[in-house]
């Protein structure tokens, strides 16, 4: 009872942790919405301040889009100017209210953003680019040649402003209040379950699908978001500036869009709407320089990505957290970790069951026809010489690759067609030969994407975030609950494979698939992998395991299954198998002995 | 027909200058697995080389071409050290970053050094060109054709029939194993980026008599080139050659027949199409990631 009181009231330490930093945050909101107001300013000011506001907007959708999902987009400026003309055409042609044209105008931008993200987000990276840069191109051309709708190169005057916010201080203030609710939003995104799907996207997109990520989701909502953002920032623009031509939302403002958000830090909103306005001031400032201001700003940006590629406040970021290390959390009064578990009763049935795989890449069979039962309640051993398909078929398994042809049935439906994110969501949980973890995260965010999973039934009946106790649990089961706050990169390899074990039981798998546990390990690090085996097994989770080390499958194995040339050679209780002649001579040749393979 | 002919001849010069640019593109990326967002600011450069060298100084015109080379080649070199190097062991977007951070240097660079004024450069050849039944035969457009095909004779002789060139593409295949074998991978990495630098310059020396040349210039031949090396198939030598020249006819073509102020929307079309349609592009395979 005294242990949940204490894990109480440091949950109530960390929730007023930020509730103090959200007061802050509504407090300096609040003082620069009054001091926009009541401030006389000339002019010139207040445009600038006008325009860092309404551009901060459209770069927090890059905060989103590059910032957290890892994705580029060099078309900003066309979702921008989607909603500037939004506004301008909506007040001035059609005679529709401000707030109608920026509903219509935003919505236009994101549901560009969301067409251009479902046709083109499978392909990412340089495609992406060029997409975004096609899409902008042509936008403008549209802009500036659709003269009857458009006005053309002219530009749309006398855009008005809404009823109320009329004067230049008013509408200010309205674009401030505007921008630091978007802000609020946007770093509140970070932390949810949408938040993490995206992050875990950006930092390994294959490990975020097997984990149970529809990353292709995730991506076209954010993009969706970012247009959207993109579009409401525009939209305001367009009212305070009151004219607008197509130059203003060509490529090269893309690319200071771009700009603005890297220069400050793209993962941080602070950063973004930082860096928004320093890119503004800074002409201002150098106005020195004159003409060669440009060519200094383009290798700024060089110099930015080789000595601080998170930007000024990621950079910040790392050495706040070097001077003040993340406290631990307090795992006292932390309920063990439940897992998945088939009443005894029932009796062993058939969890997987895998009928005639085969996968080829082109003439190579890498799996050639497999036949395999992982019964509940077992650790079953896969096991064969280097090349024998082993891999292959583990990943056939999870969905990374489609099989060439035959069945894969688990907990009696058919998933042969799923992808890694629906298998998931029945239950399957795997790791990594080579780890993949979610880099740029935490160690408990990385295990509460595991925990996120679809289907994944976690509510205890407790007060708080059931996610995160889940993802403790899971900590506290292979040991580093105390290391919850690090950073991944920081832990030891040995302690990576376990967080990438324990983002997997967080996910509460009917079946755990683990691609060589032990590989890289030293025998310290083994051994404990093998309590930790046995412990899983003693809790009756079915285990489906590869390695070569074949002491550590004698230990912890149920039952083997040998394959050798993509073909299954074997398959029964380890004793039996390690002395079948045919597994023998496919792991050392012909030889007379009878001895068990030792690797 | 003759307008289609000639059409036909006008869209295979100028594609020729897209495959040039693409090539480039290509050959970077195979090597490094970068997209070189500058890569049409080398065109740029190699155009202003020619007008200060052979209009400003007075040049011969073969010699300017020549020091333009040495000029070209050079500048990939420092590129490669300035933009790429330092960067070498990031993920792509760093590195596309600043690339594009090298592209405004460049260009605004070149403008506060040569101001905004666009320059004209002559065709290395009197003569006009010639008529053959109803297609006009441009000398220019001979010439670019003619130096594309050169260029291309060369590069497959180079890839294929000498140890340089063989040291480059394993480098561009495998970059460990290569090195484990003794191949500088650093070298072949900046001797790509040189090659790669004279072939912008090329492609800007033979486009400055059609167009005029400005700083921006290079940007939209560049966007051109990379859309033509993803219908060629991303990664691909022949499909970059093939891309820029069919993106050079489509354009011809669409401005012709469909509408002129639109004709650099129809480059971007296309390439929506393919990405939508056929993402590997004309050549290119499928390629997934391994676990």
């Amino acid at each position: 009872m005294s242990e949940l009181a204490s894990t109480t009231v440091t949950k109530k330490r960390v929730k007023g942790k930020v509730a103090a930093g959200s007061v802050i945050y509504l407090l300096v909101a609040l003082a620069a919405i009054f001091l926009a107001l009541h401030t006389s300013m000339p002019a010139y000011t207040r445009n600038l301040l006008m325009q860092t506001s309404t551009y901060a907007i459209a770069v927090l959708g890059l905060t989103i889009v590059l910032g957290y999902t890892g994705q580029i987009n060099l078309g900003q400026a066309a979702f921008f100017g989607l909603g500037a003309y939004g506004v301008a055409l909506g007040t001035t042609s059609f005679g529709l209210s401000f707030g109608t044209s920026l509903l219509l105008g935003t919505g236009i931008a994101a549901l560009a953003g969301a067409a251009l993200g479902l046709t083109t987000l499978r392909l990412g990276g340089h495609y992406l680019a060029m997409v975004t840069i096609s899409f902008q191109t042509i936008l403008s051309l549209v802009l500036t040649n659709w003269i009857s709708l458009t006005h053309g190169p002219d530009g749309v005057p006398s855009i008005p402003r809404p009823v109320r916010f009329q004067g230049g201080n008013a509408y200010l203030a309205l674009c401030i209040a505007v921008l630091a609710v978007v802000a609020y939003l946007v770093w509140w995104l970070r932390r949810t379950k949408l938040g993490r799907a995206l992050q875990a996207t950006r930092d390994n997109e294959l490990a975020a699908g097997v984990v149970g990520v529809d990353t292709f989701q995730s991506k076209v909502i954010a993009f969706a978001l970012s247009a959207l953002l993109g579009g409401l920032g525009g939209g305001f623009f367009a009212g305070g500036f009151a004219y607008i031509s197509p130059d203003q939302f060509s490529f090269n403002e893309s690319v200071v869009f771009l700009t603005m958000a890297l220069l400050g830090g793209c993962r941080l909103p602070v950063g973004t709407v930082f860096g928004t306005g320093l890119l503004i001031m800074l002409p201002e400032w150098l106005r020195f320089l004159k003409i060669i201001y440009l060519a200094v700003y383009g290798g700024a940006v060089i110099l930015i990505m080789v000595f601080m590629p998170d930007g000024i406040f990621g950079y910040l970021a790392v050495l706040w957290r070097r001077l003040r290390p993340a406290a631990a959390i307090d795992t006292a009064g932390l309920a063990p970790l439940r897992l998945s578990q088939q009443a005894a009763s029932e009796g062993a049935r058939t969890l997987l069951k895998v009928t005639e795989l085969t996968k080829h890449f082109g003439g190579v069979k890498a799996v050639d026809g497999v036949d395999m039962a992982v019964q509940s309640n077992t650790v079953h051993a896969l096991i064969g010489p280097n090349g024998s398909g082993k891999t292959t078929l583990l990943n056939v398994l999870s969905g990374i690759y489609r099989p060439t042809g035959g069945r894969v049935e688990f907990d009696g439906s058919e998933i042969t067609q799923l992808k890694p994110f629906q298998r998931a969501g029945h239950g399957l949980g795997r790791t990594f030969q080579n780890i993949r973890l979610f880099g740029d995260m935490n160690v408990l965010d990385n295990v509460r994407v595991g925990a996120d999973r679809p289907g994944n039934v976690i509510e205890d009946g407790l007060a708080g975030d059931p996610v995160e106790r889940r993802a403790l649990a899971a900590l506290e089961f292979v040991g580093l609950a105390n290391r919850a706050q690090e950073a991944v990169g920081s832990l030891s390899y040995g302690h990576q494979r376990l967080v990438e074990i324990a983002r997997a039981l967080a996910g509460n798998p009917k079946l755990l698939l683990l691609d060589e546990p032990g590989a890289g390990l030293n025998h310290v690090e083994k051994d404990a992998l093998v309590a930790l085996l046995q412990r899983l097994k003693e809790h009756g989770l079915t285990v489906l395991i590869i390695d070569h080390d074949m002491r550590l499958v004698e230990q912890v194995a149920d039952r083997i299954t040998v394959l050798n040339f993509g073909r299954h050679i074997a398959d029964g209780i380890p004793a039996e198998v390690l002395r079948n002649p045919d597994v023998i001579v496919a792991y050392l040749g012909k030889v007379n002995t009878n001895a068990a393979p030792r690797a | 027909m003759g307008i289609a002919l000639q059409l036909l001849f006008t869209g295979l010069g100028i594609g020729s200058i897209y495959a040039l640019v693409a090539l480039g593109f290509v050959l970077i990326f195979r090597a490094t697995n970068v997209v070189n967002f500058a890569q049409g600011d080398f065109a740029m450069l190699g155009a202003f080389a020619m007008v200060i060298l052979a209009v400003e100084l007075g040049f011969s015109y073969w010699l300017s071409i020549l020091i333009t080379v040495v000029i070209m080649a050079a500048f990939g070199a420092l590129f490669n050290l300035g933009v790429y190097y330092p960067l070498r062991n990031r993920t792509f977007l760093p590195v596309i970053i600043s690339t594009i951070g090298a592209s405004i240097l460049l260009e605004n660079g070149m403008l506060a050094a040569h101001g905004p004024q666009p320059q004209s450069l002559p065709s290395l050849f009197d003569s006009p060109g010639f008529s053959l039944g109803p297609v006009f035969f441009d000398t220019q457009y001979l010439v670019i054709l003619a130096v594309t095909l050169a260029m291309v004779v060369f590069q497959y002789l180079l890839f294929e029939r000498t140890l340089l060139g063989k040291k480059m593409q394993a480098t561009s295949q495998d970059k460990e194993m290569a090195s484990m074998l003794g191949i500088p991978v650093a070298w072949m990495i900046m001797i790509t980026f040189m090659y790669s630098s004279v072939l912008g310059g090329l492609a800007g020396i033979l486009v400055a008599p059609i167009l005029f040349v400005s700083v921006g210039m290079g940007s939209s031949i560049a966007l051109k080139a990379f859309a033509a090396s993803i219908i060629g198939g991303f990664g691909d030598v022949s499909g970059a050659i093939v891309g820029g020249l069919t993106l050079g006819v489509v354009e011809t073509f669409g401005a012709a027949y469909i509408s002129v102020p639109y004709k650099d929307a129809f480059a971007f079309l296309v390439l929506l199409i393919f990405l939508l349609f056929r993402p590997q592009g004309l050549f290119g395979e499928k390629v997934g990631e391994k676990a």
